[in-house]
């Protein structure tokens, strides 16, 4: 069993931490780094609910080891907010649209969307549903997921953003 | 779900992953994206001592295409394979196929390369593979060697890749463009589940219209990709009118071998086969006419 030192830079800060080598790279944000936006939902990659993005690309953060991230970017929940803390467009789209109940999906269906966002400024709505595709939510039935980025985009388009 | 407790190297180079695999004993694995091996690791089905990352290395990842072959290193991301319009312009029925391989998530981490080790019975590159006879070429620290697809797709979740040995790239033959076309079908419980079933063929016409050459694979019922040799000869030579294809491929049903689950029984996935066969069949024929995109 291998312990190692794991730095890596997380929402443009860089951090650092002792992980054993079989310790994934959500629980290192969590119980390590005490970044908690970031939630765990099946553990093996079926819920998308611990989406980060890594080197500007969205993947499952339990799938895939703290140590294998060493000397990379990632990007949490918790980067998402503006420097004075306030809500992203996509965040407060969210809130608009209530694009939860339970909450637990959120940190993933908003990396995802983000993420999209971020490569199509102006998606349809087959668009949204393919790149929310790997997260599941059990509570919404999707449907205001998808009129929060909607609303996103829009309002991002107008220069909100 | 956390995995046991194993030794965790990153690998710089082919040869330091070659000579870790043969210290391992048999004992060592490479990891890739992980996104298989992670979850079989969490729930302790797979239980290696030491995890050799080969994310590093560079001569391991990237497309390179030359002559009659498109060439793709094992660890090169399932997503950067589906953008790449080299791959699109000269393999279509790879880039098909892979928008229906997991999700954005896991094709940003997943690899050509550990699809086609995994070897799961139901997974769209090993068809690709298999439909379009690549080479696997794979290194150990005797030596390297070219595994033909037809020889490296052993049972379900099993290759003839002995445990020393890291699969390196593969090479897939890319036919003449000219009157070629390709089709590719699924059937799945969801978008971007496991496939139930899935068909994939390539077909070239002659100057009249009718089949100078057809491939034509089936994933999901049977216990690694097969190619249809029965249906491949049958229309072979012939027209390819949807009569000649129905009566080829009706027999099918009795020449795969599918297992039942709590989604669908083995029957339901015999007749499955049939017809996603017909239908990418058809595809591949309207395409090399030209009658569509």
């Amino acid at each position: 069993m291998s312990t190692h030192t794991v730095k890596l830079t997380v929402n443009g800060k860089s951090c650092e931490g002792e992980a054993e080598a079989r310790m994934t790279l959500v629980d290192f944000l969590r119980d390590v780094l005490e970044l908690t936006g970031t939630h765990i939902g099946c553990e093996h990659g079926v819920c998308g609910a611990c989406s980060v993005i890594l080197d500007g690309k969205p993947v499952r953060s339990c799938l895939i080891y703290a140590v294998m991230a060493d000397g990379h970017e990632i990007t949490t929940v918790e980067g998402l907010e503006g420097s004075d803390g306030s809500l992203s467009p996509l965040q407060d789209a969210f809130w608009e649209n209530h694009a939860m109940q339970c909450g637990y999906c959120t940190p993933g269906m908003l990396i995802a969307s983000h993420h999209l966002l971020q490569e199509n400024p102006s998606p349809s709505e087959e668009e949204i549903r393919e790149a929310i595709g790997g997260n599941l939510c059990r509570c919404t039935g999707y449907q205001q997921i998808v009129e929060a980025v909607q609303m996103a985009a829009e309002k991002m388009k107008g220069g909100a953003a | 779900m956390k995995a046991a407790a194993f030794d965790y190297i990153r690998a710089r180079s082919l040869d330091e992953v070659c000579q870790a695999l043969a210290d391992g004993d048999g004992e060592a694995r490479i990891i890739a994206g992980g996104q298989t091996l992670i979850p079989l690791m969490a729930m302790r089905m797979a239980r290696p001592e030491t995890l050799i990352d080969i994310n590093d290395i560079g001569e391991l990842s990237g497309i390179e295409t030359g002559g009659d072959f498109v060439t793709i290193k094992a660890c090169t991301r399932q997503a950067d394979i589906l953008a790449s319009d080299t791959v699109r312009a000269a393999l279509p029925v790879l880039s098909d196929a892979l928008s229906h391989v997991g999700h954005t998530q896991t094709r940003n981490r997943g690899t050509v390369g550990g699809s086609l080790v995994n070897a799961d019975p139901s997974a769209e590159i090993p068809l690709i593979a298999r439909l379009l006879d690549a080479d696997m070429t794979a290194r150990s620290i005797s030596g390297e060697r070219t595994i033909p697809a037809a020889g490296f797709f052993d049972s379900a979740m099993m290759t003839t890749l002995e445990p020393e040995e890291c699969l390196v790239e593969v090479r897939f033959p890319v036919w003449p463009a000219n009157r070629t076309g390709h089709g590719f079908h699924e059937s799945s419980i969801r978008d971007s589940d496991f496939a139930l079933a899935a068909a994939a063929a390539q077909l070239t016409l002659d100057q009249s219209g009718n089949c100078a050459r057809l491939h034509l694979a089936i994933g999901g019922a049977t216990p690694a990709p097969w190619r249809l040799d029965a249906v491949e000869a049958a229309l072979t030579g012939g027209d390819l009118s949807d009569e000649a294809i129905e009566a080829a491929i009706a027999d099918i049903p009795d020449m795969v071998e599918p297992q039942s689950d709590v989604h669908a029984d083995a029957d339901y996935r015999r007749r499955v086969a049939r017809v996603l066969a017909g239908r990418a069949i058809c595809d591949a024929r309207d395409r090399a006419k030209g009658d569509r995109a």
